[in-house]
């Protein structure tokens, strides 16, 4: 049997959890210094593509990267690339679509960080990228895992965007949840069923790492609140 | 060893606007006052963490902020240590990790030496390989307190260190921590809103009412004669009445009725005097209300007498209608036998006049 499809989707996933990871940290340090106008607007834009209809989210896509319109002609021009129906295009579905869930649990984690720790340390002397990644990172680490665990999980079964702007081409674009639809509407019972088994497994185990970080940071959590005289110290305020 | 501070910062509708300083290098200087009146927040204008909008503050003859000269100085170049609340010891790095995150710019051997001394100065050998979540309280605030020494700061500044701890563990580590203040060789700024703390550990004190530092004074003034109401009420004054000077060494008291002789001088703008609960003399009137003349002599009514932990406090009616709380040991208010009506006599060195300013009573 042809695993394409599983291989596809992983690496989909995996590149655009990548890219989801460093730009929901950046941005979610930024809409957490932010002042209160510009964040509730920030926070709107960023985390629109979370109740959006994936079609919609891949109609605008396409809007923006069609080999028709002004970005996407200026792309195939100018660097010879082509943003649709090949199997990175699904990389830019899946990334705007997984991108809030990163962005709000590593918000939660940031905006619940102690800042009398930043000051502590800027008192001894250290800079603020020591403080960045010595104190700050380690001390929102668990939401952040969270945040790319869920990101991934959500690239990965992604449909809706990813079927708009690469279709289904057998060995190029297809993906399980393009494969499971395609399967299906070609009468192959037997085959859409073994891509949902594969499908519930891939769920399953990743539902299973959230957990495991979940209960993990809650752990630290009770330790962290007797350290810090009641102060709540952990990410997951927004989960 | 010298600090100077004059700052202001307005805060929406609160305006801090504190002066002082802290002349010698082994003078510990209280900031006291209420919950909220700006005293955390002038320790974070002297460590660099908020920016004053104007003024000037001096470090042992550096300018570390003048707002006319554009100086500001980051909080890591001003060589300040700063205690937290709630120490902020941080939660990832074991205790070694974080003494160590004290000492920059030497290399690896200096630095382990460094760690160890303070280790050793703190005695909390055997904890190195710990985190600050599987400590007590009270070696929580050792860690936190080596941590800022490894970094040799000029000046340390402690914000409430006792608020997060209770009971004889506090005890225990305000001992601790008047040998660590006495050993450090620079001045230090103590945060507190409890005045038997300031007592103890304390040389000088400034008292701070919504956001305004009062002048200076040394620990045994503040409880002696203390020159303002904020001051008075702040060192637990419990007994103070609006009063206007009436001629020389004389204070007519509108709360209580009463006009009352001072040995203490009237300040300028006197409008308010106080009287510490432990001063009076009390003795029972027996009914004859016309014997109960004489100086600095207050009748009253018992209102209600109160049970306290190691003494009785009663609450008094005076003529003027304000009460008056007399505390003394239990002992001696049994031996009045539960009287109706008293007299209170004070000695004129107790009756303070005070400044009550524009501050008002609280």
């Amino acid at each position: 049997m042809d695993w394409y499809p599983l291989y596809n989707s992983v690496r989909i996933a995996a590149v655009s959890t990548v890219i989801v990871y460093f730009l929901g940290i950046f941005l979610a340090n930024v809409v957490a210094r932010a002042p209160r106008l510009i964040k509730g607007v920030l926070d709107v834009v960023l985390t629109l593509p979370l109740v959006l209809p994936p079609t919609v989210v891949g109609y605008l896509l396409l809007r923006v990267f069609g080999p028709k319109r002004v970005l996407g002609a200026w792309l195939l021009e100018t660097f010879g690339i082509k943003l649709t129906m090949v199997w990175y295009a699904a990389i830019l579905a899946t990334v705007v679509v997984s991108f809030p869930l990163m962005y709000r649990t590593a918000r939660g984690a940031f905006e619940s960080f102690d800042e009398n720790l930043a000051d502590a340390a800027r008192t001894l002397g250290r800079s603020e990228r020591w403080i960045f990644w010595r104190v700050k990172m380690p001390f929102c680490q668990q939401g952040i895992v969270a945040g790319a665990v869920l990101a991934f999980a959500r690239a990965l079964g992604e449909y809706g965007a990813t079927a708009m702007i690469c279709g289904y081409t057998p060995g190029t674009t297809a993906t399980v949840s393009t494969t499971v639809y395609q399967l299906w509407r070609t009468n192959d019972d037997a085959g859409a069923l073994m891509w949902v088994m594969v499908n519930l497994a891939i769920s399953a185990v990743v539902l299973l790492a959230m957990n495991w970080f979940e209960q993990k940071s809650k752990a630290t959590d009770a330790r962290g609140r007797s350290a810090h005289g009641g102060r709540a110290r952990l990410a997951g305020g927004a989960r | 060893m010298s600090l100077s501070v004059d700052v202001k910062k307005r805060l929406g509708a609160f305006t801090l606007d504190v002066s002082f300083e802290v002349e010698r290098a082994d003078e510990t200087l209280a900031l006291l006052g209420p919950s909220g009146c700006g005293k955390s927040m002038t320790l974070k204008c002297i460590a660099g963490i908020v920016c004053p909008d104007e003024g000037r503050i001096v470090l042992n003859d550096r300018v570390l902020f003048d707002s006319e000269k554009r100086v500001n100085l980051r909080p890591q170049e001003r060589r300040v240590g700063y205690l937290f609340q709630n120490y902020a010891l941080f939660p990832n790095m074991t205790v070694e990790q974080n003494i160590a995150a004290g000492v920059l710019g030497v290399d690896k051997a200096e630095r382990a030496r460094r760690v160890a001394e303070q280790v050793e100065a703190f005695r909390i050998g055997g904890l190195e390989k710990k985190r600050p979540a599987q400590l007590s309280g009270g070696q929580q605030q050792r860690v936190a307190l080596a941590r800022i020494m490894a970094s040799r700061p000029e000046l340390l500044l402690l914000d409430e260190p006792f608020s997060a701890l209770d009971g004889f563990l506090r005890w225990q580590l305000e001992l601790e921590l008047t040998d660590t203040l006495r050993q450090f060789p620079g001045g230090s700024v103590y945060v507190s809103h409890n005045r038997d703390e300031v007592y103890r550990m304390c040389d000088t004190v400034c008292v701070v009412s919504q956001g305004r530092s009062e002048e200076k004074l040394s620990v045994p003034e503040l409880f002696e004669t203390p020159s303002t109401l904020a001051a008075a009420l702040i060192s637990g004054c419990k007994n103070v009445s609006a009063a206007e000077p009436a001629g020389a060494g004389a204070l007519r008291c509108a709360d209580w009725g009463v006009e009352l002789r001072t040995s203490l001088p009237v300040p300028a703008g006197c409008d308010h005097a106080g009287i510490r609960a432990h001063y009076f003399e009390v003795e029972a009137a027996g009914g004859s209300a016309a014997g109960a003349q004489g100086e600095n002599r207050i009748p009253c009514t018992v209102e209600r007498v109160i049970d306290n932990t190691f003494s009785t406090i009663v609450m008094l009616g005076t003529p003027g209608g304000g009460q008056i709380r007399y505390e003394c040991d239990k002992g001696k208010w049994a031996s009045l036998g539960d009287p109706s009506r008293v007299a209170l006599r004070i000695a004129p060195e107790f009756v303070m006049p005070l400044v009550g300013g524009a501050d008002g009573r609280p």
